[in-house]
């Protein structure tokens, strides 16, 4: 009850906007739903060579040599790369989608060196004047390879007796470091309070191991690049990326270039969810460039992204929970074992950090386990590392309520962080919604509705930090008044139509007179990746910082043009109004358009730039509920009901965060109940393509109702939080604890795919 | 004097133990000085892309972020996203 209370004093400021919380028509979609929109792989330049990718089919081999003499023979091949064409780099970090990278990694990634470290790493790359051709090069390129012992799974990887990736990987983290190199990249801990003390204070104690499997982001649009160099060596890349500065530097950094020597364009993205915030054919297609003197286009199959491309991590994560008999929540302890792929760097620490968050907990630990094997380097997905952990913890949390007979949304309602909360990495909380969120399910007539047969009904939360960082902005006045509001982020999520509404609200003009743009690496200074559900808040600020110029600016034209200060001048809906009453003299408001008609003759174009370094992005919490039906007979599961429910800070166009809160719970669902990566015993990907890696479509689907709780993030203009991690966080919990009371079993690994569901049923059943 | 609390592991390696250090400083460049003096290679260990919150609010680049006299900082992993 005290919580309750707490929530309802907490103050929702509940101010009227123009154009803020409105919902008008996407600048980009009329472009999309009629195929004009320009995606990576629609770039077409003259005399452009066709560039294919030759890959490892080995899980684990030595390259002892690679000939490329037979197809470098071949008419019309123009140019071939193998590794020995990229420098060798000394390890150096820098900030990633997820986490840091090392550049080393990235390029050793793009393409192999001594070792090919997964089925499908690339060993190759050849450019010639057709496709046809290009394969017929690529079959010409003979790689010898010793084949070496695979290990694809994260508890085989971290065996005594384990095959080793790299023979330099010293486990960072522990003490004394070891001396022998292994596939356990690195430990990290967390810890508050006395986990040993508050366990032994608890009454109820619930522990249990939970796996994930590694899952793709699985957007729409494969990889696709063209690159090309001029006479002067200056290389032009256009792709799809979250980010054409990271492509820019990760690029002049794997190639030994100045970033002043490249520019790079961001085509349209066709989905990207993490998975695009890094490079992999970027740097190939620009040596091919720069060896056949021709424009190169490269574009992935779906068999390359999803056997080459990061997925996410599978995990082996270990919950204790202990709690009073009044269900108070006493301690928590998380052991997290994350693959990270072929290369070093999986969020297991992100896990670690988020998987208590949402809840008062005094004492807690959680001891975070990074380990190599032979997969695809993980990359970003949709708040990283978070919801295997949220897995276990939110599934642990289910049965304790079970366990005491207590309602698994009062529960948390009794434990759950506010403001003040300390978090397990440290800091306190400020102002957020997580309670919000549960009064909000908790009203939703969803929670109260009647189940049938073989129904079950699963609530979880989730919790995502939100970054900020730097970015940048522009806002050009256009001779007629119109207004164009350049940014540096390609929009994956609907951020063009973000940034126009912000800068029309500050302008106080009409909407439809502000054109939003993305500018490549050459027109707007440097800004972060599009990640870490950033550019809404970061850039949107860096929006709002460029338009509040250009309104200093327009009431000093305007004071120049009235022959008054600009103190003397107000700037409201769209125009300017003096204030400053003179006898004799009328001066009737100045509108915008007027004002940048007369702009030549009161000092020139009138522009806004800004760039900042944003910090405080509003923390983000969610809570989820699902109704599924499960056929006994055949294992299958059927979501029947959901709803997402998240604090938003302040939606600026609500259908794009609803569309959020969609994709994130049809995504974690995809998780819970289907997707997963299939290899067989010498470690090749056997399911390639979306027919059998099965993520869920529209039919599969009820209609996701969604709920935006909005507790305005003090640390933006309009309040926003970022709203696009979060909403993948509860729905494996929310999914697998609403299955595992359809059939009163509790199932602890995902994917709940129907022959997994269905062996444990009848696994029960023979248990008697 | 602002308040510095280092999670267990990191203080085992950089600080002997201590997870709650006192600092008077009135920014973060400021602080780290001071850190530094006391504890010699604490700057080169956040060298990997240390964030840190200050009084609640995480900074990814903190240099020149104000320290209160009563604020309470930690340090943590660099967080990104998806």
């Amino acid at each position: 009850m005290g919580n309750e209370q707490d929530a309802l004093n907490l103050v929702n400021e509940q101010v009227e906007y123009k154009w803020v919380g409105t919902r008008p028509i996407r600048p980009d979609g009329a472009d999309k739903v009629t195929g004009r929109a320009t995606f990576g792989a629609d770039i077409d330049l003259p005399g452009m060579l066709t560039g294919v990718v030759i890959r490892s089919p080995h899980a684990h081999a030595r390259i002892i040599s690679i000939d490329t003499s037979a197809a470098a023979a071949l008419p019309g091949v123009l140019g071939i790369v193998t590794g020995a064409d990229l420098p060798e780099l000394p390890n150096e970090i820098a900030a990633g989608g997820e986490a840091p990278i090392n550049f080393r990694s990235v390029s050793e990634n793009a393409i192999a060196r001594r070792k090919a470290l997964y089925d499908g790493h690339a060993v190759a790359a050849v450019a010639a004047t057709s496709v046809e051709i290009a394969h017929e090069a690529a079959a010409l390129i003979k790689v010898n390879y010793e084949v070496l012992p695979h290990v694809i799974n994260v508890l085989d990887a971290m065996a005594e007796d384990a095959p080793v990736l790299h023979d330099d990987l010293i486990t960072k983290g522990l003490e004394p470091a070891p001396t022998k190199a292994s596939n356990i990249a690195g430990k990290v801990e967390f810890a508050m309070g006395d986990i040993e003390k508050g366990f032994a204070e608890s009454d109820v104690i619930i522990e249990r191991s939970y796996t994930t499997e590694a899952v793709h982001q699985g957007y729409i649009e494969p990889h696709a690049v063209v690159a090309s160099v001029a006479a002067d060596g200056m290389v032009n890349i256009w792709c799809s990326s979250q980010g054409q500065f990271m492509v820019r530097e990760f690029c002049a950094k794997l190639l030994g270039m100045d970033i002043g020597r490249i520019r790079v364009t961001p085509a349209e993205i066709g989905g990207g969810f993490g998975g695009k915030t890094t490079v992999y054919l970027e740097p190939l297609a620009v040596v091919l460039a720069q060896k056949s003197g021709r424009p190169v286009r490269m574009v992935m199959t779906r068999g390359e992204v999803m056997r080459a491309t990061g997925p996410t991590s599978g995990t082996h994560v270990h919950v204790k929970l202990g709690a009073k008999r009044d269900g108070t929540f006493v301690a928590g302890e998380m052991v997290l074992k994350y693959q990270a792929g072929a290369y070093p760097g999986s969020p297991a620490f992100l896990g670690g950090m988020t998987g208590f968050s949402c809840y008062e907990l005094p004492n807690a630990k959680a001891v975070c386990w990074d380990v190599v094997s032979n997969r695809p380097k993980c990359a970003a997905y949709r708040a990283p590392g978070a919801p295997m952990a949220s897995f276990g913890v939110e599934s642990a949390i289910d049965e304790l309520a079970q366990t005491l007979g207590m309602d698994p949304l009062e529960l948390r309602l009794k434990n759950a962080a506010k403001e003040g909360t300390a978090t397990i990495y440290g800091p306190k909380f400020l102002k957020i919604g997580y309670l919000e969120t549960l009064l909000a399910a908790k009203a939703h007539p969803h929670w109260s509705a009647p189940l049938g047969p073989n129904q079950g009904r699963g609530i979880a939360s989730g919790f995502w930090f939100n970054v900020g960082g730097p970015s940048s902005a522009s806002v050009h006045v256009n001779e007629d008044g119109s207004v164009s509001v350049v940014t540096g982020n390609p929009d994956i999520g609907g951020s063009r139509a973000s940034m126009a509404i912000m800068a029309a609200e500050v302008l106080g003009m009409d909407l439809s007179k502000v054109k939003p743009l993305i500018g490549d690496t050459g027109q707007i200074a440097y800004s972060f990746l599009t990640g870490g559900s950033r550019v809404t808040f970061a850039t949107g600020m860096a929006v709002c910082d460029a338009a509040k110029d250009v309104v200093r600016q327009l009431r000093t034209r305007a004071a120049k043009m009235w022959k008054v200060t600009p103190e003397d001048v107000e700037w409201r809906d769209g125009s300017a109004f003096c204030t400053k009453v003179e006898e004799g003299k009328e001066r009737a408001p100045l509108t915008l358009a007027a004002i940048a008609h007369g702009a030549a003759r009161t000092g020139g174009p009138i522009s806004g730039n800004v760039s900042i370094n944003a910090a405080g992005a509003g923390p983000g919490f969610g809570t989820h509920i699902c109704d599924v039906e499960v056929d006994p007979e055949t294992g299958a599961t059927r979501v029947i009901r959901y709803t997402a429910i998240q604090d938003v800070g302040r939606a600026i166009h609500p259908s794009y965060v609803e569309g959020q809160l969609q994709g994130g719970a049809v995504q974690g669902i995809g998780w819970a109940l289907n997707e997963e990566y299939v290899y067989d015993a010498n470690g090749r990907l056997q399911n390639t393509g979306f027919l059998d890696y099965r993520m869920p479509v529209a039919s599969d689907l009820p209609m996701i109702d969604t709920v935006l709780v909005e507790v305005p993030n003090p640390g933006h203009p309009y309040g926003v939080r970022g709203v696009g991690e979060v909403p993948i966080v509860p729905p494996l919990a929310a999914v697998a604890n609403a299955v595992s009371h359809a059939v009163g079993l509790r199932l602890t690994s995902l994917p709940i795919s129907p022959p997994k569901l269905l062996a444990a049923i009848d696994g029960a059943k023979a248990a008697g | 004097m602002a308040t510095v609390i280092l999670q267990t592991e990191f203080a085992r390696r950089y600080t002997g133990g201590q997870t709650r250090l006192t600092v008077a400083a009135t920014d973060y460049s400021a602080l780290i000085e001071t850190l530094e003096a006391r504890f010699p290679g604490f700057e080169e260990s956040l060298q990997g892309g240390m964030a840190v919150a200050i009084d609640g609010e995480i900074y990814q680049s903190p240099l020149l972020e104000k320290i209160g006299a009563e604020s309470e900082v930690h340090f943590l992993p660099p967080i990104g996203g998806g």
